[in-house]
């Protein structure tokens, strides 16, 4: 593996057309786990609040997010007179793709034989892996606060604000966290990290680490507690406020793809990716079910905590990323760091 | 906890006054833990929603709905005999009646007169059921009817050959004390 080369070819061996037919795919299977996850979110927060949810369109409410979406195309776009046209146009776009580029990273098995062509079961493998998934996360803000501020509205812009202070909170934290992986693993490369996990899986060993992993990816993916920069009771909606129809739905999508791609990262570096536990080995095509699983497992963990958690404070937000997630990551490098250069 | 009225001296417990360092992570983390463990057993505790259209919450006799008026069982003649009283016990003025007198050879009513028209706006009722009250026949009775939602305000006045039909069982009933 060559670190100096950035997208350094570790999972390029298949030719030019599987790849094309497998980004398409995966970015197929990233659009269909959207209204599943939707679906599921009000379903089980209706659950929780001792109510059904949605159950009238299709079977037991099944076709709702359909419904959703077509509502919300059909509608009229529309922008305040204080926009700022293009950048108004581009930031849900931003956001949408930039949640695309990320899923590419999600590994669903490891290189397989489909008629002949041995492929790897993921939209690409980096030698940086979890930087790349970073980079996107912060291009995925950009799009936030762009449209934030864009919008010409009060509340957008405190919302992007709050976006722009919530980035750089949670980043840290959440890099730091995945330092100690990293160190065990010994690779950057998520699928590497992935083989790694044979043994056992590093929720285990690297605990302190998916919990201020977890919660930085809260932070990360607007979701409650720590969606401040779109609190619905103080700031109308925050950056989201001033978009309509078609707008709004781009970026209900990439919140929603956001949340896939974060579970699908979570999924790869601390829940073992496409391993079970207990040495069951199933054939590699079982592998992808088994990733989706636990993905829509840990969706479901940020339903419950949704559930359960009500929002903090601004600066509850800010110490908590700054004078607790940070010091217990760096905390947790240091202490694998020594464990593993130790045996 | 509940208060012992026994007691003189009452006991709250409250949380640490300072939050903060190790010791509060900790508090927190154990607080997370214990709210998502309540929310799961409301995730137990099943649903509560009545799924309306379908299911109903069966309404008291005494509930006041939609008006009925009544005929003798017997002699199959009206109760109304037109007295206006209704008309003028209702406070938002929405019941209109016209009286007219009996005939031995057109005898509609056991009284004197009857009711020859006989209009309840619905869109104005406010179902407080002066009405039933103020009738010294029992002609009129709030009954159980409470879907009553139409398209045009027009079919919202009421006629007397709509208010003395059998209303359309629509509504289920449940006994008093129930």
């Amino acid at each position: 593996m060559n670190i100096n080369v950035p997208f350094a070819l570790v999972g390029y061996i298949e030719p030019w057309w599987m790849v094309i037919i497998k980004s398409v795919v995966f970015a197929f299977i990233g659009l269909q786990l959207v209204p599943i996850v939707l679906i599921m979110e009000r379903k089980i927060l209706g659950r929780f609040q001792n109510r059904y949810g949605p159950n009238r369109v299709g079977l037991y409410g099944a076709m709702t997010p359909i419904a959703d979406i077509i509502k919300l195309l059909s509608k009229e776009p529309f922008r305040p007179k204080t926009a700022i046209g293009w950048l108004f146009e581009l930031a849900p776009v931003l956001s949408i793709t930039a949640a695309f580029g990320a899923l590419a990273l999600v590994p669903y098995g490891p290189v397989v034989d489909i008629f002949g062509t041995a492929t790897g079961l993921y939209g690409i493998d980096v030698s940086i892996g979890p930087l790349y998934v970073f980079a996107f996360g912060a291009i995925s803000f950009y799009s936030v606060m762009l449209g934030g501020w864009a919008s010409g509205s009060k509340y957008s812009f405190l919302g992007s604000m709050r976006a722009a202070a919530q980035l750089i909170s949670y980043e840290v934290p959440q890099g730091m966290a995945l330092i100690g992986v990293v160190i065990t693993a010994q690779t950057m490369s998520l699928t590497g990290i992935v083989e790694a996990q044979q043994g056992m899986w590093y929720i285990v060993p690297q605990f302190f680490g998916f919990i201020v992993f977890m919660v930085a990816s809260f932070a990360e993916t607007n979701r409650p507690p720590f969606d401040l920069m779109e609190a619905d009771a103080e700031l109308t909606g925050g950056y989201n406020t001033e978009f309509g129809g078609s707008k709004f739905t781009l970026y209900f999508f990439a919140e929603y793809l956001n949340m896939i791609v974060v579970s699908g990262i979570a999924t790869a570096l601390f829940l073992g990716g496409w391993l079970l536990p207990f040495g069951i080995d199933p054939p590699h095509w079982v592998d992808p079910f088994v990733v989706i699983f636990k993905m829509l497992a840990f969706v479901t963990f940020f339903i419950w905590i949704r559930a359960t958690l009500p929002r903090l404070r601004y600066d509850q937000l800010m110490s908590l990323g700054w004078k607790v997630l940070l010091p217990l990551a760096t905390l947790n490098a240091l202490i694998t760091a020594i464990i593993v250069v130790a045996l | 906890m509940a208060w012992d009225p026994e007691k003189d001296v009452i006991e709250v417990i409250r949380g640490p006054q300072k939050a903060g360092g190790a010791g509060g992570l900790y508090r927190a983390f154990g607080e997370t833990l214990r709210g998502l463990k309540t929310t799961f057993g409301q995730l137990r505790m099943g649903v509560d929603t009545i799924q309306y259209p379908e299911e109903k919450i069966p309404v008291y006799p005494r509930f006041r709905g939609r008006h009925q008026l009544h005929r003798f069982e017997d002699s199959g003649l009206e109760k109304c005999v037109g007295c206006s009283l209704c008309a003028a016990a209702c406070p938002s003025d929405c019941i209109r009646v016209v009286a007219a007198e009996n005939t031995p050879e057109h005898r509609v009513s056991a009284g004197e007169r009857y009711a020859a028209v006989y209009e309840i706006n619905l869109s104005r009722c406010i179902f407080c059921g002066y009405c039933e009250i103020a009738c010294p026949f029992d002609a009129i009775t709030m009954g159980h009817d409470f879907e009553l939602s139409d398209a045009n305000r027009s079919d919202l006045i009421f006629t007397k050959e709509m208010l003395l039909a059998e209303p359309i069982e629509r509504t289920p009933l449940r006994a008093e004390g129930e």
